[in-house]
């Protein structure tokens, strides 16, 4: 082998590899935007959230100790909701707010923040990990949702629970909105929380008042609630997908 | 069961082909790289929607272990920097930040457009996250029917688990590898002990470590984790781990591959294409050779010509 045809050789591999690699990405992303490819990629979903609850049953998330709780609880997300029915709650630092429990249950329900807090409560530290990677500790009181529920009375038939939000993330007037299934809802860490560190919820966690659930990913545990609503589907609410993120295509598992 | 004699370009050697490779191991051998194509890329894509490893149970957001960042440069330009322990790089272009291929402009990203599954622009973390998701359950499926199998086929016995022979020779095998010495005849047709011991670590110490990592990363399952959670220090940790485990796998392929350049990429590629394979033989090394034994395993299934 002669020094030119090492280098037409060199140049030739050296060809086929960036030719490969530039074939390859263009395919993925080729796939990436074919909604039948992706409905493939996502029957993933039903297998992690079946095989996960089979490991997992009703285990309760870990719980630490208050030397671990993190001096910043990072805020994401809406972290300071601008819509003119939040802006008017602070601005009478939620002495007029209210939450609605409503939908598929036998007797609708309204707290203030005060009738929430005369209610049995549970204090939990615990980990919250954001879908892009990063995890906090942080404390939390709030009343079980299971004693909400149990209070308004589902109906048969209930199969979800729809949390209705105040903040608008994309600014497009639309509002954030979340959505569990019963057994996530009564899972004894499920919590509407009014406390964090002790103090009232601050405004860039989701004042005054956001779920707890434990076992989900940050996006699955929505701030600024105001309505829990009781449903047999959430198909017809919002994108369809129950919850903001996932109607930009999240999985609503969201426990991985 | 006749071997097949070749044109030999020396008059002392013989060639014979030999299957190499019978065809489960093939389409599994390319499945797996397929999957592994895939998990790399979305897990790159997930990485860059918080380019930062920490150690623990949380994220110390000041002090990572590991972080690709975006800052702007003198000239206003965005410059990648990555920080390693205390240890601040400069890598421009290709972590931290890079140009994208769409409109060229430097963007603020981890991994570069092209090692990440979708590119920016073609959908985001959750398109990375469908993917991830989905094609780690294929490797996982695809690993454990390789498992099986090589325990069917007594492949992982007779082809890949060290034998007494194999650790004594791990000296000799360190020399060839450094001399560049090609083996011939039987030793060319049998994994040598630095291979083996190389596929045994991607095979038995790797996958289980980065499937435990990745299930330990979800609230869920960390549930039920709390001893091994305990182990290794924190979903951070696990996190970090789960990331290490990936640069093996990148590390093994890319040395994985220069060996097959080097060992002749025709022939390797061949042998786990079609399953044939060609094994140089001196002739004096044939010649007392009984025919009934020519060859360890995969070899004893000649092909007929």
């Amino acid at each position: 082998m002669n020094d030119e045809t090492g280098l037409s050789r060199r140049r030739l591999l050296r060809g086929v590899v960036a030719g490969a690699g530039v074939g390859l990405i263009s395919g993925c992303d080729a796939l990436s935007q074919r909604k039948g490819f992706i409905d493939v990629l996502s029957t993933a979903e039903p297998m992690n959230r079946s095989v996960q609850r089979f490991l997992t049953g009703n285990r309760l998330a870990r719980e630490f100790p208050e030397s671990m709780i993190s001096p910043v609880f990072k805020p994401n997300g809406s972290i300071n909701p601008k819509t003119p029915e939040y802006l008017a709650l602070k601005a009478d630092n939620f002495a007029s707010y209210r939450l609605h429990i409503r939908g598929l249950v036998r007797k609708p329900l309204e707290f203030s923040i005060d009738a929430l807090r005369a209610l049995p409560s549970r204090t939990q530290i615990t980990r919250h990990d954001c879908v892009e990677g990063w995890s906090v500790i942080g404390k939390w009181t709030g009343v079980p949702l299971s004693r909400l529920l149990d209070a308004a009375g589902v109906k048969p038939g209930a199969r979800y629970v729809v949390f209705h939000c105040y903040d608008d993330l994309t600014g497009d007037g639309s509002r954030y909105y979340e959505s569990v299934d019963l057994n996530d809802a009564y899972h004894p860490q499920t919590i509407a929380a009014y406390d964090m560190n002790g103090s009232p919820v601050p405004v860039s966690n989701g004042a005054p008042l956001r779920m707890r659930i434990e076992r989900k990913l940050g996006y699955k545990q929505p701030k600024y609630v105001h309505t829990i609503e009781v449903v047999d589907s959430y198909a017809t609410l919002f994108g369809g997908k129950g919850g903001f993120w996932e109607d930009d295509g999240y999985d609503w598992y969201g426990g991985i | 069961m006749a071997s097949v004699p070749a044109s030999a370009t020396a008059a002392q050697y013989e060639f014979r082909t030999i299957l190499r490779h019978r065809w489960p191991l093939r389409a599994m051998h390319w499945i797996n790289l397929l999957c592994m194509i895939a998990l790399v890329g979305s897990g790159l894509r997930i990485f860059n929607a918080h380019p930062a490893l920490y150690w623990g149970e949380v994220s110390h957001f000041d002090s990572p272990l590991f972080a690709t960042q975006a800052m702007p440069g003198k000239d206003g330009e965005l410059r990648g920097v990555t920080r390693i322990g205390a240890l601040d790089v400069d890598t421009t272009g290709v972590l931290g930040a890079s140009r994208t291929q769409s409109d060229g402009a430097m963007t603020r990203l981890g991994f570069p457009a092209w090692a990440i599954i979708p590119s920016p622009g073609m959908g985001g973390l959750a398109v990375g996250r469908r993917w991830h998701l989905f094609f780690a359950w294929a490797w996982v499926i695809n690993g454990a029917c390789f498992l099986i199998w090589s325990l069917a086929s007594r492949h992982l016995a007779r082809d890949l688990a060290m034998q007494r022979r194999d650790w004594r020779e791990i000296p000799k095998s360190i020399l060839d590898h450094l001399r560049f010495r090609h083996p011939t005849g039987d030793d060319a047709a049998r994994y040598n002990p630095l291979q083996k011991l190389a596929y045994l670590s991607v095979i038995f110490v790797l996958p289980p470590l980065i499937v435990i990592t990745g299930l330990s990363m979800s609230p869920q399952m960390a549930s039920v984790l709390g001893w091994w959670m305990d182990f290794v220090g924190g979903r951070q940790s696990a996190r970090t781990l789960h990331f290490v485990a990936m640069a093996l796998f990148v590390l093994f392929a890319v040395v994985h591959v220069a060996m097959v350049f080097y060992a002749g990429p025709i022939n390797e590629m061949r042998s786990m294409i079609t399953g044939r394979f060609r094994v140089k033989y001196p002739k004096a090394q044939i010649a007392p050779m009984p025919a009934a034994e020519p060859l360890p395993d995969a070899a004893k299934q000649e092909i007929s010509s």
